[in-house]
């Protein structure tokens, strides 16, 4: 079915990051083509795809979800989740399709549920590896090792529009994405649409962080875009917020390595000749967004691995010469706990120090000479196994606490810990061993239907 | 003379995917965009100065005139999340930025002179 302007709407930035239902519901007078939902995101780092556990709370999620779904269902609006459960991978689909069916059961209503999987087992990826298919994503990756990917826990890769403009063909009421390519769910509505990739995808790439394109920007709030035959526009559904051709603009620039190059699963867009301009009070509308097919198919495969064990303290420090003299004090301090610990080798663990207040955040590329009356310290253990990472951060911590230096005055203690008990055991403490492009010759990624 | 902080109106960092981090400096007038555009201060070596980066950890600088903007995007010494990250959404990593210091604007380049 051709229809002239195809209309997407996007409740917020982050399913179950919340969103003003008045918004939502003021997206809904119109004849909405598809709800399309961002779910995923690596910003949290390694640990969610490596623990298979969520950015959002189950809660949170399902109050989102239960917007979404009692006011699509009924009116037969297609709704897709992207990166489903944060990650993307199996635990997080499942988790969230389980969620979907209770809504749906809760609420009396049904639909046809097509799950899009983006899960890679170890072997296919050694053997695409093998076959030199794989290729790092940026210059500080290294070539991907065999034994790297043996360690990985889960693999996932990020789907373009092809297997959810499938889905849609097949009917679906609700489309449960793997991992996929942020703006990829929203292209694949103006796609199935047959409108103009280029547009399709540009207009996802706003829409999928919600309201941030307006102002004032925010992930929390929905926004409307709108696809037609040689442009497409944006508007806030939320009387506080404004699209203006800058705010949208430079939305452009958001969590990308390049303002008007964007690499997808087989395409780029240029949006360099790009033009934005308010069609009418708040509606910007946007022209000449170029998509460009590649010659070769590569997606971005994401992998995390278990690295190590964390133990970590939390204190404060607030007298004055021990403030002065803290880095040396904390050299001084790991120096006796290698000494108490003779019996293990340093390579097995590793005592880090975080002093807030001085450079705890910009670490060696702080420029700014300390000033202050106080300082918060963190310290870490990293080693092997969290029982070796527990003793000694509690021998650090007793060591750091009783530590008598030089001109001394404070003999009593040394920290000012904010809670009791001092050590937090943090468990694993994971890390992305694959970050790597895998070129592809037909897409990998299985549709279930359920 | 003035300093980033007084002329961006935005000025953030965040990761692009967890082995980078970008930076967008973002005005909202022309004329100060363009003067700091024109400036050339915002160049490899800038950065490089400031970050402590070697040239080939500096991955981007694009000058976007549409959005008024500057990206500038580097590579992580730490992957986001991994062992001695210090910022794992990369969020904070922008202060640096605001220091930087800008001429006011000179009539000199030849662009202007051609327009006569």
């Amino acid at each position: 079915m051709m229809s002239n302007e195809i209309k997407i709407l996007s409740p917020c930035g982050m399913l179950g990051y919340g969103f003003p239902a008045a918004s939502f519901l003021n997206g809904l007078k119109e004849e909405i083509h598809g709800i399309v939902v961002d779910a995923g995101s690596t910003d949290a780092g390694p640990h969610k795809l490596g623990a298979g556990v969520s950015i959002v709370s189950e809660r949170a999620l399902k109050k989102d979800l239960e917007l979404i779904l009692t006011n699509g269902i009924p009116r037969k609006i297609p709704i897709i989740i992207g990166s489903a459960g944060g990650a993307g991978a199996r635990p997080h689909v499942e988790s969230t399709l389980s969620i979907i069916k209770k809504i749906l059961s809760e609420n009396e209503l049904s639909a046809k549920i097509a799950v899009i999987w983006a899960d890679f087992s170890q072997e296919e990826i050694i053997e695409a590896n093998r076959a030199n298919k794989i290729k790092p994503l940026s210059l500080n990756i290294p070539d991907l090792e065999e034994s790297s990917i043996k360690d990985t826990i889960r693999i996932v890769a990020q789907m373009g529009h092809e297997p959810i403009l499938e889905a849609l063909e097949n009917g679906s009421d609700i489309i449960i994405c793997g991992r996929s390519y942020d703006p990829s769910p929203f292209a694949a509505i103006g796609i199935y649409h047959k409108k103009d990739p280029g547009l399709a995808y540009h207009l996802g790439k706003i829409l999928e962080c919600g309201a941030l394109c307006a102002e004032p920007g925010t992930t929390k709030d929905s926004i409307l875009g709108v696809i037609k035959d040689a442009s497409f526009t944006v508007q806030s559904l939320n009387p506080i917020r404004k699209c203006t051709p800058i705010s949208v603009a430079a939305h452009t620039f958001y969590e990308k390595e390049h303002p008007y190059l964007l690499h997808g699963p087989g395409f780029s867009l240029d949006l360099s000749a790009c033009t934005f301009h308010d069609a009418e009070n708040g509606v910007v509308e946007v022209s000449n967004s170029r998509f460009i097919p590649a010659e070769t198919t590569f997606i971005k495969l994401e992998g995390a691995r278990k690295a190590a064990f964390r133990t970590f303290v939390i204190a404060g420090v607030r007298d004055p010469i021990l403030i002065e003299n803290i880095l040396e004090i904390e050299e001084r301090v790991k120096g006796q706990v290698y000494e108490y610990y003779q019996e293990i080798d340093t390579e097995e663990y590793q005592i880090n120090f975080f002093n807030y207040g001085i450079n705890a955040v910009l670490g060696t590329k702080e420029k700014e000479a300390f000033y202050g009356h106080e300082i918060g310290v963190l310290f870490e253990v990293i080693a092997k196994t969290q029982e070796l990472a527990n003793s000694i951060c509690a021998t650090v911590r007793s060591t750091f606490l009783h530590f008598g230096y030089e001109k001394r005055k404070s003999t009593a203690g040394n920290l000012a810990f904010p809670f009791a008990p001092s050590d937090v055991e943090f468990g694993v403490v994971y890390e992305f061993s694959i970050y790597h492009l895998m070129e592809i010759d037909q897409s990998p990624f299985q549709i279930e239907y359920v | 003379m003035a300093t980033l902080f007084e002329l961006a109106k935005v000025l953030r960092s965040k990761n692009s995917g967890p082995f980078e981090v970008t930076l967008d400096l973002l005005f909202d007038s022309d004329e100060i965009y363009q003067r700091v555009k024109s400036s050339g201060k915002i160049n490899k070596e800038t950065i490089c100065d400031l970050y402590n980066l070697k040239e080939d950890q500096v991955h981007h600088i694009v000058f976007f005139d549409q959005a008024l903007g500057i990206k500038i995007t580097i590579a992580r010494d730490i992957s986001s999340g991994s062992v001695g990250d210090r910022d794992v959404y990369g969020a904070q990593q922008h202060a640096p930025l605001m220091k930087i210091t800008i001429d006011e604007a000179e009539m000199n380049s030849a662009e202007d002179c051609s327009c006569r």
